[in-house]
């Protein structure tokens, strides 16, 4: 018999009923985010056909899609939003009050994006499964969870029940070992892994990173990874929890405390794959070989390395995706002007990318013409990078210092770009029109965005860093 | 959920591959609180210039494809956000089944509970559909076929709950609540 892998041992301990050739399996949900907007429609049911919320305890509420993040909006509440924005909210606090979920909006404390505020309370935990009416909710597997993106109708499903209908995924083992390279982030290991096995390379799995290149990261890059394992297809990431997990979690307000937290670590210990466990794929990547990553086309999955040259377009969908961008082959994408760098989203927004790319802003101006965003994930990483000098960094250099939410990361909030213009942005979509009808998008990661700021063209973190990189 | 038995239809083709739901609906239309009119937003950027008005050269703008109840469409269709927004779009323009190589998981799962069905072809019936647009298609839901005009049938799969679910309508949140003993049992288990 082969050994378990840690997709096995967390799926085995929360099936209800086992899943036959007619039935999937049901399945328990621990932890179940919810935000304004992909929960109106599952409420509305609910409240229609009389049906209680089962767990208030185990959902947690916030809002972060929708809401504006400039300063001088949010501090003007509901007339800060546009119409359709403001009856979302309201509508989301009305449910959150009727149904008994305790709502972490604006001006709580620990308001923030979904995926940044999880892990923040502790309330993100190895073992867990945690689904959320979002597909960055993969994010979350980077604390040792099986965590993934549902639809409204399972949102639905959750909020009645705390059960899911689920067949059991397949797995796949990405082994990255070795050190990164100078200016080399998580942010470029895991757009290199999209570059190689494609935007549907995962479909079906759920990926476990694994290496030593991924138990050397903290939490901050860790979670960066698995946010973006859904945009190479996966229903889910995962990272074994380890002593930098149990060092994150330990005390903060949700996890456990006293006796039990040596309980529980003891139990989160055992949840690592067993060295004989199988994968269904296996991918292996030498770390030396991942550069900085930049993306010329639209979809995550178009990533080449800074100094690379773009590709010759293969068939029509590369060929229109050029065309969108206004791109063409042959050459690279450094040096290329850019108009807007937004520093910001699930994937890049916690203390450490914030510390990162100040670290290349400190002293330093922003280009003149181009306009740049920081947006913290969070309340708190608002308050802690405030504490440390860095909004001082980024509002010095000349960049906007806003609220916490999803801002530019996708054009729903009022933080859009203007039709054919360049944004370098450290969130994970650069599909068409993602950030504003017409916007194009080059994904990297904070250091490559605070360079490009400075540089007012797609720039190498490697020319900024203190001891003129590698 | 109605029940979803059999879609006869001529089919739309939209070749372009990997066609993520931030072009099937934009993220601007998810300010919505109900489902209402969500058909508006369907590939809004792709349907309509800048200006507002129809973009005559998109393929559901056409006459004769307005009205197709079958979309086939390029390589993995629906991968990115997991709105269900993508879904009721769809189906509240009309489409009934969408055919591809490949399907984003959370795309399949949510078409899957809306009365939308996601077919799965090989590359061979998938170049024959791209190359016929308007072709005639029969699609039986219970047995899992599809067939061009009166030519041979193929089988395709498709989850067996969910496929039952289809074809009588079945609403899974009934069958979950139907399970609270159970439920209820495992977390008491797990005290």
């Amino acid at each position: 018999m082969t050994g378990k892998s840690m997709l096995d041992k967390i799926w085995e301990s929360h099936v209800v009923v086992p899943e036959t050739q007619q039935n999937p399996a049901i399945l328990y949900i621990d932890l179940h985010l919810i935000h304004e907007v992909t929960t109106p429609q599952a409420f509305s049911l609910l409240r229609e056909k009389g049906i209680p919320v089962r767990r208030p305890d185990l959902t947690l509420a916030t809002l972060d899609h929708s809401i504006p993040t400039r300063p001088e909006l949010v501090a003007r509440g509901y007339e800060g939003m546009a119409p359709a924005a403001g009856k979302q909210v309201r509508q989301m606090v009305e449910n959150c009050e009727e149904f008994g979920i305790p709502l972490r909006g604006p001006g709580n404390a620990d308001q923030g994006i979904v995926h940044v505020i999880g892990p923040e309370l502790g309330a993100s935990q190895p073992g867990k499964t945690i689904v959320c009416g979002d597909s960055h909710t993969a994010t979350h597997g980077a604390l040792g969870a099986l965590a993934f993106g549902i639809g409204t109708t399972e949102v639905g499903h959750v909020l009645a029940t705390q059960c899911l209908l689920q067949r059991k995924p397949r797995s796949m083992g990405i082994t990255i070992d070795g050190p990164l390279s100078a200016g080399v982030t998580a942010k470029d290991v895991v757009l290199f892994i999209i570059s190689k096995i494609g935007v549907s390379g995962g479909t079906g799995h759920v990926i476990e990173y694994r290496g030593s290149t991924i138990t050397g990261l903290s939490m901050d890059e860790r979670m960066t990874i698995c946010n973006m394992s859904i945009e190479a297809g996966a229903r889910a990431g995962m990272d074994a929890p380890d002593q930098v997990t149990f060092d994150y979690l330990k005390g903060r307000p949700m996890a456990p405390a006293g006796a039990d937290w040596d309980k529980a670590v003891e139990q989160w210990k055992a949840l690592s794959s067993d060295p004989d466990a199988r994968f269904d794929r296996e991918v292996l990547i030498d770390a030396a070989e991942i550069p900085p990553m930049i993306t010329f086309g639209t979809n995550p999955g178009a990533g080449i390395g800074i100094r690379r040259e773009i590709p010759e377009p293969v068939g029509a969908a590369s060929r229109k995706a050029l065309e969108y961008m206004g791109l063409k082959p042959g050459r690279p994408l450094y040096g290329q002007p850019v108009d807007i760098v937004f520093i910001g989203s699930c994937t890049n927004s916690r203390l450490g990318d914030l510390q990162a790319a100040a670290e290349i802003m400190k002293g330093r101006k922003v280009k003149s013409g181009v306009r740049m965003l920081v947006v913290p994930g969070s309340n708190k990483i608002k308050l802690a990078a405030e504490e440390l000098g860095l909004d001082r960094v980024f509002t010095d250099a000349g960049a906007e210092w806003h609220e916490a939410g999803c801002s530019m990361c996708l054009g729903m909030n009022g933080d859009i770009a203007a039709p054919g213009q360049y944004v370098v942005s450290t969130s994970n979509r650069n599909f068409e029109g993602r950030q504003g009808p017409g916007a194009r998008t080059l994904l990297a990661s904070p250091v490559t965005a605070a360079a490009s700021a400075i540089a007012g063209a797609v720039a190498d973190p490697r020319s900024f860093l203190i001891d003129g990189g590698a | 959920m109605e029940a979803l038995k059999q879609i006869v239809s001529h089919t739309a083709v939209l070749p372009q591959a990997d066609i993520d739901t931030d072009q099937i609906i934009p993220a601007r239309y998810l300010t919505t609180t109900s489902r209402e009119g969500i058909s508006e937003g369907l590939f809004h950027d792709w349907r309509f210039s800048s200006d507002g008005k129809e973009n005559p050269d998109f393929v559901l703008n056409q006459p004769e494809y307005r009205d197709a109840r079958v979309l086939v469409a390029g390589d993995n269709f629906g991968c990115g956000s997991s709105r269900e927004h993508a879904p009721w779009a769809l189906k509240d323009f009309g489409i009934d089944a969408v055919i591809s190589t490949r399907f984003a998981d959370i795309f399949r799962s949510n078409a899957l509970k809306n009365g939308l069905l996601p077919i799965v072809v090989d590359k061979q019936a998938h170049d024959w559909l791209l190359d016929h647009p308007g072709a005639r298609v029969r699609v039986d839901v219970e047995l899992a076929t599809l067939s061009v005009d009166d030519g041979p049938s193929l089988h395709f799969e498709v989850e067996p709950f969910a496929q039952y679910c289809l074809v009588h309508g079945t609403d899974q949140l009934g069958f979950l609540m139907g399970k609270e003993e159970q439920i209820a049992a495992f977390e008491k288990a797990r005290k």
